[in-house]
This record gives C-alpha cells, sequence and structure tokens, in this order.
C-alpha cells in the first residue's frame, strides 16, 4: 500500500511539475513576445518605411535598411535555391549512397548548425579582403551559405518521400533522368521544395554575426552591391547598443518588422507544407 | 531503360548530372575552405602565442598580448549553463505536450513554439539588454549584494558589478533562446514513438511518470543525447543573444555575476577594428570555436544519425 501511495505521489508531483515547467517557459517566450510589441509598436509610423537611418537625436525610418535586407536576402536565395536544390537532388537521386554522399550529407548537417558568425569569417576572408573591401554581395553570399545547407536538407527529404513509381514511370516512357527529375519529381514535390526555400529565407532574414563584417552598414538608400550595404540586422545592433533613445526606438521597431516577417515567412511555408498533405 | 533513350542518350543528363554533383561538392568545399581561411587568417596569432594562446586570459590590444582563456571559459560556462537550465525545463514542456495536454490546447502550443524557435536571437538580446538585465539588476543583484558578506562563498560566486550585464543573465537568456528549439524536437521525438510502447507500459500497470521515465525516455535516448549536443552547439556559437548581455570583459570570469565574454561575442565585437595581431587572434578564436562546435555536432549528428532530424 505504502509503495502504491508512494508511486502515485510521484506520478503526481511529476505532472505538476512538468505542467509548471511548460508554463513557466510559455510565460517567458510571451513575455519576450510582449515586449517586443509594446516597444516596437511605438515606433511603427509611415516614416519608418520613407525615411533613411538618421543621426543620433533625429527623426527617420528605416527604409535603406529595409531595402538592403530585401535585396541581399534575394540574391542570397538565388544563391541558395540553385545550389541547394541541386545538392539535394544529387544527394536523393544520383549519388547519396555512395560513400562520398555520406560525407557531404554530414558536412551539409554540420554547416546547418554551424555558428553563423564563422561562416561570415570565412565569407570575409574569400570575398571581402580579395574584393578590397565590404559589399552587399559579399553579405548575400554569406546569406547564402547559410541557407543552402537548410534548401539542401530539405529538397533531400522531400525527394526520398516521393515514391518510386514516379521514377520508374519516367523511365519507363524513355525519358531520360533529367527530364524525370525536372518534369515528374520535381513537379511533385514543388511544395515541400518551397517550403524549404521559405524556412531557408526566415533563417537568414534576422541573421546579424555574418552580416557585421561582410556587408558592413549603410547609412544611405543604397542599390550599388558593390558598397557596403545596409541592413535591418545591421542597423538594430549598433542602434540598440546605442545611448539615443530614438535610436533604440527604431531598433525595437526594426526588431518588431524582422520577427513579423519571418512570422508570416515560416507561416506561409507551413501552409503550403500542410496544404501538400491533405491532398 | 528504353531502347530509344540507349541509344540516343539525352546529351542534358550529363550536364545535369555533373551540375548536381558539383552543388553538393560545393557544400563539402564551403566546410574546407572555412578550415583554411580559419588556419591561414589565425597563424600569425597562433605562431606568435604558441599554446599559450589558449591558457592565457591577457586579452591586451595596447601591448598586443592576446590569450583566448577568458572568452573559452566564458563560452563553456554559459553553453553548460545554458543548457542546464534549458533541458529540463523542454523536457517537461515536450512531455506536457504530448502525454498530459489536452489535443485541443497541444496543437496550437506546439506550433507557436515551433515559430518562436526561428524568432532571430537578436530579439532575445534586445530583450536581454533592455527588459531582463535591468530587472535582474535591481529584484536580484542588488537585494544579494547588500545581504551577502562578500567573504563567504556565496559572497566570493555571486559578486559583480550590478547592472545584470554577466555570464548569469547571458546564459538565461540563452536558455530562453534554444528553449523553443530543443522542445519542438523533444515533441517530435517523443511522437515518433509507436503508440503501442506506451500502451504496452500502461497496460502493464505504470503510472504516468513510470511510463515516460523509465519507458519512453529510454526510448528515445539516443536521439535525445543528439539532440542536446545540436542545443549545445547552438548555445556555443549563438552570437547576437549573448553580445548584447555578457558585458564584454575579457578576464578570466572569477563569479557567476561577473561580466565576460564568449568567442562569439568578442569576434562580433572588436573584429572591424582589429587589425595585425589582433585580427589574427580574432580569426584564431574563430577556430577554436569551430574545434569545439564541429565536435559537439560531429557527435549530435552521429548519434542522430539513425533518426534524422
Amino acid at each position: 500500500m505504502d509503495r502504491a501511495l508512494r508511486r502515485k505521489f510521484a506520478n503526481q508531483a511529476f505532472v505538476v511539475i512538468c505542467t509548471g515547467a511548460a508554463l513557466v517557459a510559455l510565460a517567458a517566450l510571451a513575455l519576450i513576445m510582449f515586449s517586443l510589441l509594446t516597444k516596437g509598436v511605438g515606433g511603427v509610423d509611415l516614416m519608418l518605411f520613407t525615411a533613411d537611418t538618421p543621426a543620433p537625436d533625429s527623426p527617420g525610418g528605416l527604409r535603406n535598411a529595409i531595402v538592403g535586407s530585401i535585396l541581399m536576402c534575394g540574391v542570397a536565395m538565388m544563391i541558395a535555391v540553385v545550389i541547394g536544390v541541386l545538392a539535394g537532388t544529387w544527394l536523393a537521386e544520383i549519388g547519396g549512397n555512395t560513400p562520398y554522399g555520406h560525407v557531404v550529407r554530414f558536412l551539409n548537417d554540420v554547416l546547418l548548425s554551424a555558428p553563423s558568425i564563422l561562416i561570415g569569417l570565412f565569407v570575409y576572408w574569400w570575398v571581402v579582403v580579395p574584393m578590397g573591401g565590404f559589399s552587399g554581395w559579399a553579405g548575400a553570399i554569406a546569406l547564402g551559405i547559410l541557407a543552402t545547407p537548410i534548401v539542401t536538407r530539405t529538397t533531400e527529404d522531400i525527394l526520398n518521400l516521393q515514391p518510386n513509381a514516379l521514377r520508374e514511370a519516367g523511365m519507363a516512357l524513355g525519358a531520360s533522368q533529367w527530364v524525370t527529375v525536372r518534369s515528374i519529381i520535381w513537379k511533385a514535390a514543388g511544395a515541400g521544395m518551397l517550403t524549404g526555400g521559405l524556412l531557408g529565407f526566415a533563417r537568414i532574414s534576422g541573421e546579424t554575426a555574418p552580416l557585421l563584417f561582410t556587408a558592413l552598414n549603410n547609412q544611405f538608400l543604397s542599390f550599388d552591391m558593390s558598397k557596403p550595404f545596409a541592413s535591418l540586422p545591421g542597423a538594430i545592433y549598433p542602434f540598440a547598443m546605442s545611448p539615443y533613445e530614438t535610436w533604440n526606438t527604431l531598433a525595437w521597431a526594426g526588431a518588431l518588422l524582422i520577427t513579423l516577417a519571418v512570422l508570416g515567412v515560416n507561416i506561409l511555408g507551413r501552409w503550403l507544407a500542410r496544404d501538400k498533405d491533405h491532398k | 531503360m528504353s531502347l530509344q533513350s540507349a541509344r540516343h542518350p539525352d546529351p542534358v543528363d550529363p550536364i545535369f548530372r555533373g551540375l548536381a554533383f558539383a552543388a553538393a561538392t560545393t557544400l563539402l568545399l564551403t566546410l574546407g575552405g572555412l578550415i583554411v581561411a580559419l588556419m591561414i587568417g589565425g597563424w600569425p596569432a597562433i605562431s606568435k602565442f604558441g599554446f599559450g594562446f589558449l591558457t592565457s586570459s591577457t586579452w591586451n590590444p595596447v601591448t598586443e598580448v592576446y590569450g583566448a582563456a577568458g572568452p573559452i571559459v566564458g563560452t563553456l560556462i554559459t553553453a553548460v549553463l545554458s543548457l542546464a537550465i534549458a533541458l529540463p525545463i523542454a523536457v517537461c514542456v515536450s512531455v506536457f505536450l504530448t502525454q498530459y495536454c489536452p489535443k485541443a490546447i497541444a496543437q496550437p502550443v506546439s506550433t507557436a513554439i515551433e515559430l518562436l524557435a526561428g524568432i532571430p536571437s537578436i530579439v532575445y538580446g534586445m530583450w536581454g539588454l533592455f527588459v531582463f538585465a535591468p530587472w535582474f539588476a535591481r529584484t536580484v543583484q542588488l537585494p544579494i549584494l547588500t545581504s551577502l558578506d562578500p567573504e563567504s562563498f556565496w559572497g566570493k560566486l555571486l559578486a559583480g558589478v550590478p547592472n545584470g550585464a554577466n555570464i548569469f543573465t547571458a546564459s538565461i537568456v540563452l536558455a530562453i533562446m534554444i528553449l523553443p528549439y530543443m522542445s519542438a524536437v523533444f515533441r517530435e521525438l517523443f511522437r515518433s514513438i509507436p503508440p503501442q510502447v506506451r500502451e504496452a507500459a500502461f497496460g502493464l500497470g505504470c503510472t504516468s511518470y513510470e511510463v515516460v521515465g523509465s519507458v519512453l525516455i529510454p526510448y528515445v535516448k539516443k536521439g535525445m543525447i543528439g539532440v542536446v549536443m545540436l542545443g549545445f552547439g547552438r548555445a556555443l556559437g549563438e552570437t547576437m543573444a549573448v553580445t548584447f548581455i555578457i558585458g564584454n570583459s575579457h578576464r578570466f570570469p572569477d563569479s557567476l555575476f561577473a561580466s565576460g565574454s564568449t568567442l562569439a561575442s568578442t569576434i562580433a565585437n572588436e573584429f572591424n577594428e582589429a587589425s595585425g595581431v589582433h585580427l589574427a587572434s580574432l580569426i584564431a578564436l574563430g577556430l577554436v570555436l569551430f574545434l569545439i562546435t564541429f565536435t559537439v555536432l560531429a557527435i549530435a549528428r552521429a548519434l542522430l544519425s539513425s533518426q534524422r532530424y
């Protein structure tokens, strides 16, 4: 009887602890979102999108940073999608089971979680130094390298989910592997691959560390990616660290923008993936 | 293979295979290039300071003497501490979501947690700097400072400037940052367990605590260790969430509430002002960070290779 009582007590304590921990975790995360909303919303106005980053204690917005982020992430995603989709296809359709394929898959998984600041150092050494200065291209390459393993991984996973009957059907029609992959496999896996791309985009749009010494920053609106380039995270970091209140407000507004963008893209990606499951 | 394609092979096919192979090789080259860059870039510092680079805690840009012991210890302490905080909570959250929570709540909460895992780390860093650090300084550090004898063990362990920017607060912010990620993957692990396993355990008369502790967790033990290592790797290499709040001092951390630095935060802070040996030392810090994280990630991936997440 004593033992049964003890077991019952242990069980109840466990349930209470688990529920309590879940509440604490959710409360902490809710607290962060609450601060972000209350402090961020105050800085969101029309000027945020129409004016460039200001001097200390004067009004301004984040137009140059928003444009810079969009351009750099766009170029980065082009790099990541081309390399990632091809590499993922190679792993799933061609050489994934060779020893070399295992090595590539392993290293891709390592790259997937490698500290982003190291990618910044990599691009600094191989792009910024040879090119003679910080540039938007360097920033885009750094972000591209961060997104590529994500696209590679999701592409491989999605292609592996496609039934072999599809591949056999292509072969039976006399199609080459290229035609089979392009017209049948990629088409069937389209939504899933798009989700992978969106997840990659969501990951890089908030990345700060790799931009610090690749794209640097730019106070003015610029479309010349061979020069130092503005980005939202690149503007938020110094603004948040500064003692000026106007800059702090802008930093919170920028953080809110990034978070909303990341959440939006993630939700879109999930929605696309779910739509696929239901068919 | 059909007769037709054997006679007239598609000329695009070898190009496609070649390009796909090249793309896969690019990933390999990226990692190789990263190691080469870190070694060449860090070489001036490594050759100048030798093994002492790892053991010395002097970091002096004026006299050009650099040692990485402070940042290395700071990195390890914050990562271990944040993991120690986040791991039990993450396990509890995932157990709660998969075992106890009503389904109607579990789904939206799980989705919310997965979404939070994607929030950029700079947001966590800003929250730490503007909200958490001042609160911590006011309600925790000041009372401790005034009530503890500075010569006692606890007084020494918890000594520090009461501004909230220290190793302990950085660890807490890191813990909150890796929490959603770890909870989400733990939940996936628990969900991957066949329901028969759970039903069998309940059928033997186990309480739900015994089911979780003696059956479910051992069932996914390997995967869980892998996830823990992934979380550890994340905490080791995290830059922005830490740089904001750790206080950025290079001395060897001597108390929990002392300001410190990590490998990543030092690089982020000083890289753009550095040149010569200073720059090389920062890149050498990157090499140290790479070696630590690569080892951790390699172990994690090896453990997870049977069940990929």
